[in-house]
């Protein structure tokens, strides 16, 4: 009996062994991590039916306000351009709107706020698993579509940022026309009635409430209205994206 | 259970019975790896915020559970763990531990979470994967249950087994476990304990995961409020993790100690060995 017991038990930790060398080597093969990923197309057509691309996120009071908004991510971008935008306390700046739209521009904050204002208390959620609670006031970006007039072959909506994360590697995001079109999905200009602080996003950053933080990308320099995003970037649809994480973040 | 296997040998007298069924098999051992990979990479997952606090959002100030590291006046850091605002030395196990041989200011040690040093993205990719094929086997499993009267039939708690409560504790304290035919049923205790695992820690820590999805709150509000927030859920998740652990550990020790070449046979051919029973 102890025999077999000895066995079971180097059986035990050999199977073990094998199970994480295994696993390594699923993580870091492109087959592996491939079939892993699989899963987010499932999570979203089923998150995509049971919660309706209108239902809206919860919105919570002023007494739910988080203390400190924790910044994360890029604190204050060096790029020139940036730190020359923000000597002058953002009076020169322009959100350029480009792409798939039939009339491209250029938005000063003011400009866009005639569009539409929408104020909003909501959760912001991390990926690394935290969540704070603010106060949000900005133009729907619905409002700015509808405003620039969006070509019949747009799909995605990309977001190019002031912030670079190593050599010409500037943040974007993208997320869908659907998404883009939501009334909670916002252009924010302030955090809790003030102006956007620098290290939450200034000027403007963007809001897309039923995802999780990455995807809403801060120091926006412009929106572009594209039919695919292969060509941007690595190809993934956003900076985390093409490290790894999901373009569908709503989990 | 109706097919038997006598075997008649000097000594005494046994018999193999078919006691679990392929479905049943299959099921179990698809169940033994999503909850190793679940457990690891929801370990992963949570070493990227190493704390767990109540209500919907959180602060430093508002944690029950934080691991993190202290550094000493060499500049060392040394795992601590607080839990309740009691501050425990946790040094090399949690808050600081060996990753590749070097000193890493991490929630949970390599050994523990999937993939071993720290991976967010790739954590998450095998979480999410194996928790679709965590729900569809329980699904299956459920719906296999019910069709097959398993539930009905070996599951259900009777009227004996209730009154059966307090002799069923005593056997289990005094490691008395049932010989022959009786082997075969399932006693309350482990009825009680496989019901509970099934429907309250399996669907509590599928509904407590969805409820830290962002997209799901849009609709799921009322039950992330019903717990707390979602920080809570996190807690909650994690505790019905802790719940998992506890169940497999008791689990598998009974497995050690009825028999575990019997019950590993049983559970992988379907084939069991009992006693003979008396013939009256």
């Amino acid at each position: 009996m102890t025999d077999r017991r000895r066995f079971l038990r180097n059986l035990g930790l050999a199977a073990s062994g094998a199970f994480l060398a295994g696993c390594n080597r699923i993580s870091q093969s492109e087959s592996g991590s491939r079939v892993l990923e699989s899963a987010e197309w499932l999570t979203q057509r089923v998150q995509r039916i049971l919660s309706p691309s209108t239902a809206l996120a919860r919105e919570f009071t002023e007494a739910d306000i988080s203390p400190v908004f924790r910044p994360n991510g890029s604190i204050m971008p060096q790029t020139a351009l940036y730190q020359s935008l923000m000597k002058n306390q953002f009076r020169d700046y322009r959100l350029g709107v480009e792409g798939l739209v039939d009339r491209p521009g250029e938005f000063s904050i003011d400009q866009l706020r005639a569009l539409g204002e929408r104020t909003q208390i909501t959760r912001h959620d991390c990926v690394e698993g935290w969540s704070a609670i603010g106060k949000w006031q900005g133009t729907p970006l619905g409002a700015l579509l509808a405003h620039v007039g969006v070509k019949d072959s747009a799909r995605y909506v990309m977001f190019h940022c002031f912030d670079e994360w190593g050599a010409d590697t500037p943040y974007y995001e993208s997320i869908d026309i659907t998404e883009a079109r939501h009334p909670q999905t916002l252009l924010a200009h302030s955090l809790n009635g003030a102006p956007l602080p620098v290290a939450n996003g200034a000027p403007l950053r963007l809001r897309v409430e039923r995802q999780l933080g990455y995807k809403h990308a801060k120091y926006l320099r412009s929106i572009e209205v594209v039919s695919s995003f292969e060509d941007i970037g690595d190809g993934k649809g956003g900076y985390w994206e093409d490290n790894g994480y999901e373009w569908y973040a709503g989990i | 259970m109706e097919t038997t296997r006598e075997n008649t040998s000097p000594a005494r007298t046994t018999r193999l019975v078919y006691r679990h069924r392929w479905p049943l098999r299959v099921m179990h051992w698809i169940n033994v790896l999503c909850l190793t990979i679940l457990l690891m990479s929801g370990l992963q997952i949570f070493n990227a915020h190493p704390s767990l606090s109540l209500g919907q959002a959180n602060n430093d100030n508002t944690a029950w559970l934080a691991m993190g590291a202290r550094t000493d006046a060499q500049g060392v850091p040394h795992g601590v763990t607080r839990i309740f605002g009691h501050m425990i030395d946790t040094d090399g196990l949690l808050g600081t531990s060996t990753v590749n041989g070097r000193q890493t200011v991490r929630g949970f040690p390599a050994w523990a979470t999937l993939p071993g040093p720290q991976w967010l993205s790739m954590g998450r990719r095998w979480h999410f994967f194996f928790a679709w094929l965590f729900v569809i086997n329980g699904l299956a499993y459920v719906g296999w249950s019910l069709a097959t009267r398993h539930l009905q039939r070996d599951l259900a708690p009777t009227g004996d087994d209730w009154r059966g409560f307090g002799r069923s504790i005593l056997d289990h304290l005094k490691f008395r476990h049932p010989k022959g035919q009786a082997a075969l049923r399932y006693n309350i205790l482990q009825k009680l304990a496989y019901l509970g695992v099934v429907f309250v820690l399996g669907g509590g820590i599928v509904l407590m995961g969805l409820a830290m999805s962002p997209r799901m709150d849009a609709v799921l509000g009322w039950m992330v409020d019903l717990v707390g927030g979602r920080q809570s859920a996190r807690s909650w998740h994690f505790l019905i993790a802790c719940g998992f652990v506890v169940f497999v550990l008791i689990h598998v020790f009974e497995v050690i100690v009825t028999g575990v070449f019997n019950q590993l046979r049983g559970m992988i051919t379907g084939w069991f060995r009992i006693d003979e029973d008396d013939k009256p």
